[in-house]
Formats: structure tokens, sequence, C-alpha cells
């Protein structure tokens, strides 16, 4: 199972660093909702400071479903589904290889949008240990969410629609909790943040485990 | 040279037909009627004989819908998610059609739930909508059961679409506990008032629990009626689906006729 | 190509055997009902008009399409109970690609060896046979036509070494050169101990290639065995397993 996820996350992070579709499109993308963001809520009220861990959350949720929607279409392509099926990899091995290139790519992402949150709305980002294992744990729920939820979606014309109405509400409470948890690394209070972290790190077990069992059921029947 | 003509043998049986034929039955007209007793009964205690709210006046009426709705709400969703286990489990249909009307109904309640509780917030703290525990937790609750019906309604085979609409059923119930934790956790810091804390001005006791347990039991039967219309509306619709096979091999094998054109000599 | 399997003993079970056998894309009977027997190392030809099942049939022995009644072994796997265990011993080689477009012939070929456990060995062997490890190498699969497709997918299959080989129209799309090749990869394979059955409107190679014709209409097969006579006309390729038994 492991091999086999190292196998499916280097073949689709392979394919990422050919085609570079999230570095030209998914980056830019969630630059441009913290633009966006700026119009809407216009600097000077001091509305954006105290919105941002908010802000940065729900742009990483939008570009999470941009990334989760790729790692799909990928595979929509050319008859790979059968092949997948005929291949001999292990689906729950598949599984675990998606989540990990999806997490890859939003690791960088996040990254990326911190520095253009410090720089956009002038955070000063404090509070390290927190804000970095909240970033952890919550790309790991995000990744195990939309991937779950991804295949079931997969292989239909609906997917494009379907996959944001499943996924969203499911992550609500990673969006509560991760922004919580931010707010609390920055504002000083960390031991407000752990219990999120708790949290999501249910959710994230609860997931991966849904995923590792079902993902191979669900690879039937295209 | 001989030519080996090897008939296929029979094919699928028909699907045999183990349900009902209409949706009413001598047990739903019993269960209609008492329903509509127990909605009178609810109408004539709750809006006349029971006492009006000290605090919130004629408003407090709108609980004995509320409640019950939100209750069977989750009910509901309690089912969909066992049938969706159970049809995993045993790939019974019954299960999953279980599963499907449960969450239906159940997605009614909820936006009764909601609207009842947007009516009885109006007059009770002036705004239609609160941001507090249980009505964001049950607008996520809406939201779910959508997403769960949208996947069992999808253009594809049955068993398509029961699989991967069960796989979502059988998370709606940990997604509704770890939303509500989530959510209670994040409402629970900022105090804000809910339909419960700020002002009834007396205890529910004596006509008004009263009330509330007829509320229970009416809308209660209300939903079982609602389900098991809904439940024999979705199998009549997939018995539909299914007949015909034996006439579609018919007429598949009938495209053979022909088959000397293509036996050449080689 | 190495000659393998040949520790296993002779099989008197038919590679495939099936009886009656339906499958149903959707509530459409695609199979309705289908008898066929094949026994190992024998090249089989399916032929018959479009729409007719062959492609449906290959799929179904290859795992991928349920088999709803009736009986169906294949290597020994009934596939009506647990359809999945035979996928990793069979090739499919579809109409569609199963390639990543994005990824080189290179990329696509190692990955889906590796999937399949295939030696690093058999893999770089499969590309030179199919005349892919030079210039092409490197180049993206979305950039090659499809004749060079095809070869990059029939490299991912003869690298697996799989015992039941199952080609869908192999030599559609591939230059004179391409269909020699796969003539000669057919040959070499059931010379090594696999079976090969393949579907094709091709005719005038494969009557060439097969030891059997079966027929394939309305959901249902009628097999014409015959002789083989016509295979001591000189094909390139190699000697016949007539000569080499």
């Amino acid at each position: 199972m492991i091999h086999d996820a190292l196998l499916v996350a280097g073949k689709d992070l392979r394919l990422e660093l050919r085609s570079r579709v999230a570095l030209n499109q998914i980056v830019p993308f969630a630059l441009l909702v913290l633009v966006l963001f700026a119009f809407a809520l216009d600097p000077d009220r001091g509305l954006l400071e105290a919105a941002t861990p908010g802000l940065y959350w729900v742009a990483v949720l939008f570009s999470g479903l941009l990334a989760l929607q790729r790692s799909f279409s990928v595979e929509a392509a050319d008859g790979n589904h059968d092949a997948l099926r005929l291949s001999g990899l292990d689906p729950a091995g598949i599984f675990l290889g998606k989540v990990l290139a999806v997490s890859v790519q939003l690791l960088v992402l996040e990254v990326l949008l911190a520095v253009g949150v410090a720089v956009l709305y002038s955070t000063h980002l404090g509070g390290w240990p927190l804000l970095l294992v909240t970033v952890v744990v919550a790309t790991t729920c995000i990744a195990a969410a939309g991937t779950l939820y991804g295949v079931v979606a997969a292989g239909l014309r609906v997917r494009e629609t379907l996959l944001p109405l499943l996924l969203l509400p499911v992550l609500a409470p990673v969006l509560i909790g991760s922004t919580r948890a931010f707010e609390a690394a920055l504002g000083g209070t960390p031991s407000e943040g752990w219990p999120w972290v708790g949290l999501m790190s249910v959710f994230a077990l609860l997931y991966i485990v849904a995923g590792v069992l079902g993902f191979g059921p669900l690879l039937e029947e295209a | 040279m001989t030519t080996q003509i090897a008939r296929g043998s029979k094919g699928v049986e028909p699907a045999a037909d183990a349900g009902p034929t209409s949706t009413g039955s001598r047990g739903t007209l019993i269960l209609g009627i008492l329903t509509l007793v127990a909605l009178g009964t609810l109408a004539l205690f709750a809006l006349v004989l029971s006492p009006d709210d000290s605090n919130q006046g004629d408003a407090v009426r709108i609980m004995y819908i509320h409640v019950p709705s939100a209750t069977l709400a989750y009910t509901g969703c309690g089912l969909a998610t066992l049938g969706s286990i159970m049809y995993l489990w045993r790939k019974s249909q019954w299960w999953d059609l279980v599963a499907y009307a449960s969450a239906e109904i159940a997605a009614v309640f909820t936006a009764v739930t909601l609207v009842t509780g947007m009516i009885w917030g109006r007059p009770t703290w002036g705004v239609y909508w609160v941001w507090d525990a249980r009505l964001t937790s049950t607008a996520m609750l809406l939201l779910l059961l959508l997403g769960y019906l949208a996947v069992h309604r999808l253009p594809a085979e049955y068993s398509v679409r029961a699989k991967r609409a069960s796989i979502v059923g059988l998370l709606l119930v940990p997604n509704v506990i770890i939303v509500r934790q989530s959510v209670n956790w994040w409402r629970t810091l900022h105090q804000k008032p809910t339909l419960f804390s700020n002002g009834l001005g007396s205890k529910i006791e004596g006509l008004m629990l009263f009330s509330l347990f007829l509320g229970f039991v009416a809308i209660g039967l209300l939903f079982a009626w609602l389900l098991i219309h809904r439940f024999r509306l979705a199998w009549l619709e997939e018995q539909i689906a299914e007949e015909g096979i034996d006439a579609s091999i018919a007429a598949r094998r009938a495209e053979a006729g022909d088959i000397g054109r293509w036996e050449g000599t080689p | 190509m190495e000659p393998e399997h040949l520790d296993r003993p002779t099989e008197a079970a038919p590679v495939v055997h099936l009886r009656g056998a339906v499958a149903l894309l959707g509530r459409f009977p695609a199979l309705a009902g289908v008898d066929l027997d094949v026994d190992r190392r024998r090249i089989v030809l399916l032929r018959g008009p479009n729409g007719a099942g062959k492609t449906t049939l290959l799929r179904a022995l290859a795992g991928l399409v349920p088999v709803t009644s009736g009986e169906a072994v294949v290597l020994g796997v009934d596939l009506v109970t647990d359809r999945r265990a035979v996928r990793h011993r069979v090739g499919l080689l579809a109409h569609a690609t199963g390639l990543y477009d994005e990824l080189t012939v290179a990329d696509n070929v190692r990955f889906w060896s590796r999937a399949a456990r295939a030696e690093a060995a058999d893999v770089e062997a499969a590309m030179a046979r199919l005349g892919l490890d030079g210039r092409l190498r490197d180049v993206s699969v979305g950039r090659l036509s499809t004749g060079q497709r095809r070869r990059t997918s029939l490299a991912c299959l003869v690298a697996r070494r799989p015992e039941l080989w199952l080609l869908d129209e192999p030599h559609a799309g591939l230059d004179q050169d391409g269909r020699d090749i796969v003539d000669a990869l057919v040959r070499d394979a059931t010379r090594a101990g696999a079976t090969v059955i393949l579907s094709s409107h091709e005719l005038d190679r494969s009557l060439d290639l097969a030891d059997e014709v079966v027929t394939i209409a309305g959901g249902l097969a009628h097999r014409e065995p015959r002789p083989r006579p016509s295979r001591s006309s000189a094909t390139p390729g190699g000697p016949t397993s007539e000569a080499m038994s």
C-alpha cells in the first residue's frame, strides 16, 4: 500500500511539475482572492486585519477545491480510470497517494498565501508552533475529505458542481477550527487554539480511514 | 469444416416483485387518520388551550412545531446513515431506499425547523436570524442532506448512485457530530442568546409540557406517514426502471439473426 | 522476449471458460449468454459487426465489466464472485490509450509498469521493442500521433508480461511496421506461454495470425474451429508454434 501510495503521489507531482497548472493558475487565483477581499472589505476600516485568519482560510479552501478538481480531471482522461483498475495498484494506496500529492501542493500554496497575507494585509505572523501544526492538520483534512468526495463525484459530467456542494459543508468545521487556531496564534493566546487542532485531527483521521476503506469500492463502476 | 453454433443459455431472471404496487395501503390509511387526529389535537392545544408565555407571549406557540421538527430532522438523518451502512453491508436496495426517503423527509423537516425558527425569532429578538449554535448547526444539516440527495439523484445507474450515496450517507452522522461540536465551541465563546435562554419567562410545565409532548407525537406520526409513502414511491420508481431486461436480451439476440453474413470462408 | 511461466505445470483447464455469460451495460445486455472456451497458448480472433459485444467481452474477461449470470472463469478466477482478482494477470489494450498526456512516454511506461510490479529490465526491453527508446522517450504523450500512442500503450502491456492478452483492434492506427511488431509480439507471447484474444476488422492480417476465429454478434459467440494450414506461408516474426512443438 505504501509503495503504491508513493508511486501515485510521485506520478501526480510529476504531472504537476510538467504541466505547472497549480503554479500558473491556482496560485494566482489564490492571490487574486486575497486582492478581491481587499476590494470588498475596504482596507482603511481595519476589517481586513481583524478578518485576516478567516480570509486566509477561505482563500485556501477555494484554491483547494481547484487543486482537487485538477487531481481528478487528470484521471478522467481517456481510459485512465480503467487503466487504474487494471494496474494492480492497491486502491487504498491510490487514495493515500492522491491525498499526499494534493497536500504537498496545498502546503506550497499556503506558504505562498501566508507571504501574501503578510504583505497585503500587513499581518504580523507569530505563534509559530500552533500556526505550523494547524496548517499541516488542516491541509490533511482538506486533502483527505476532498479526495474521498472527489472520487464520489469522479467520472461524472457534473463533477465540477457536485464536489463543492459535497465538500464545503463538510469542511465547515475545518474552516472554523483553523481560523480560530490562527486567531489564537496571532493573538498570542495559543492555548485556546490547540483544542481546535485536536478536533481537526479527529476529522482528518476519520476521513483517512473512510478513504482507505471506501476508495476501492468507489473506483468500481465508472 | 463444421460450424458449431453454441446457443447461449437463458438470461437474467425478471426482478422479483417483492414490494408494494401502490403507495397507499390499509396501514397507511390508518396511520394517516391518526396523524390528522393528532395534528388537529395539537392545533387545539397549541393555539388555544395552552397558556401564553409570560415573556414571549404568543410567539412561544411556534415551539410546539419547531422543536419536534428539529428532533425528527436529526432522526431522519440518523436513519439515512443507518440505511447507508446497511446498504453497504448487505447490498439491500430496501435499506438504501429507506436512507434516501429518510434523508428527503429530513431535509423537508430541517427546512421547516429553520423557517419556524425564523418566525419565532422575529418577534423574540427582532431579527430573523442569529448565528446561534443550534440554528447554525441545523442550517449545516440541511446543506449536508442536500449533498446526499444530489448524489442519489445523479444521472447514472442505480448501483452506482446507491453506492456513492451510501458513502456520503454513512458520513452524515459523523459530519453532523463534528459540525455541531465545532459550532458549539465557536458560539459559546460569545454567549449569544438562544431561542430558549433568552426569553422563556416561565418554565415548560403543565399544559405547555403536554402540548410539547403532543407536538412530538403529531409531528412524529406525520414523519412516519410521509416516510412510508416516499419510500414506496422510490421503490416503485426503481422497479419500473429494472423491468424489461428479458425483453432487452431477446431483442439483442435478434440482432444476431443474419449470422451467416459474418462467417466467411477463411 | 524470454520465455516465462515455463515452471508452471501445463494447465489442462482452459484459460477462458464462459457458459451463458451475461454482461449488462446499464440495462443493455451487451453479452446475452456467451459460451466460449479458450485453451492456453492459443491466439483467438474475435470478429463481428459493430456493437456486437466484442469490446464488452474483452473488458469482461479483464474483470472490468461484471458478469451478472452464467459461468465465467478466467485463469482459474471466477469472475462472477471476484473479478478483481484476475485484473493484474491480464493485459488489456483498449481503444482508449490509458496514458497521461502531460507525462512523457518513459514516465508513462515506467509508472504503469511499476504499478504492475514489472522488472526494470522488462520496461526498457518493451520500449525498445516498440521503437520508443530513441527520440520519443522524452516526448509528452499528448504530442504523439495516434499510432505512437498506441505503441506506448502496448509497451505498458508488454512490460507487465500478462498471462492473458486482450487486444481490442490492435492493428488500428498503426503503420505497417507497427502492425508487424504487434504480430511478432503476439506470436512471441504465446510461445512464452501466454494466451492472446484479439478483436479486429483487419481480417487479412488477423486470420493469418489467429489459431481460432470466434464470431460475436448480438451478444452471442459462434466459434469456428479451424485447421491451421495457412501458417506454412512465410510470415515475418519467426517460426510458428507448430514448428516449435
